[in-house]
């Protein structure tokens, strides 16, 4: 614990805005999930950060529902990415407007 | 310079360079590689952390299984690669740069703000034993039981809309 806490919070938030960004520029509908993945890492750094450094496991236990959410959102998100390049043949979400009046 | 911070410095910048180029690598499957190596790195993180259990779930789960799914639908579909972000000149670029530094200074503004440091610390027995898998199991089947049932039957209804979403040919 030589390590003082405001680091690994520093580089959970730097990650956090790294996925902003991502989620923000890229076109790309599997680039964009991999971006939300990003984010969802980040807080599971700070939630451990937090455990750790408290020697309470409980934040621990909320990282790993965190994992099995991210889990459970990958496969429903690259399903629809699949159903959708099924009908479209493109994964570029300016082209798919099919909500869109 | 001790050993302990000179492993965060590597593995931190490790994990922050491969986290930049998932977003401005324009091959998709460039990203998802990157990607990997932000997990693993994330997961030595983990470990200076004392939590050995999630570090191991960390591989497993999502090196091994999440991005396996993310490569294999990269692979299935055969997308092209997009312009380079540093070529793109759209105004949305600089807006989502300003919105991410934004939220970056917002954050560290909070951090220090809020003072982390002055929280009451457990001792380094007590973060050694939250991180074991004993005590993280323990806790998963006692107290937390009901949002461990609710987290299977989640996994168990995106694996069936999984299925009927990537099957079905919606009209």
């Amino acid at each position: 614990m030589q390590v003082p806490m405001e680091y690994y919070l520093i580089l959970s938030a730097f990650m956090f805005s790294v996925g902003v960004a991502g989620v923000l520029i890229r076109r790309n509908a599997i680039v964009i999930l991999m971006s939300i993945e990003l984010m969802l890492n980040s807080a599971n750094l700070a939630l451990i950060t937090f455990s750790s450094f408290m020697g309470n496991s409980v934040g621990q236990i909320f990282a790993f529902f965190v994992m099995t959410v991210a889990a459970a959102e990958a496969a429903i998100g690259l399903a629809i990415v699949i159903a959708i390049f099924r009908n479209k043949l493109t994964v570029n979400i300016d082209e798919i407007n099919i909500f869109k009046w | 310079m001790n050993l302990e911070l000179i492993l965060f410095l590597i593995l931190a910048g490790v994990a922050a360079f491969s986290s930049i180029m998932v977003i401005t690598r324009p091959n998709p499957i460039l990203s998802a590689v990157f990607l990997i190596l932000n997990f693993f790195a994330l997961a030595g993180v983990y470990l200076l952390l004392n939590a050995q259990f999630l570090s191991v779930v960390q591989v497993i789960v999502y090196a091994g299984a999440i991005m396996i799914l993310f490569l294999f639908v990269l692979m299935l579909i055969n997308t092209d690669n997009e312009n380079s972000i540093f070529s793109d000149k759209r105004p949305i670029k600089y807006f989502a740069i300003f919105i991410a530094v934004l939220v970056f200074s917002q954050i560290v503004f909070l951090i220090f703000f809020s003072n982390p440091s002055s929280l009451p610390t457990g001792t380094v027995e007590q973060s050694v034993r939250a991180g074991e898998i004993e005590s993280v199991g323990r806790e998963l089947y006692t107290t937390y039981i009901l949002p461990f049932l609710i987290a299977g039957y989640l996994l168990l209804v995106a694996t069936m809309g999984a299925i009927i979403l990537a099957k079905k040919k919606f009209e």
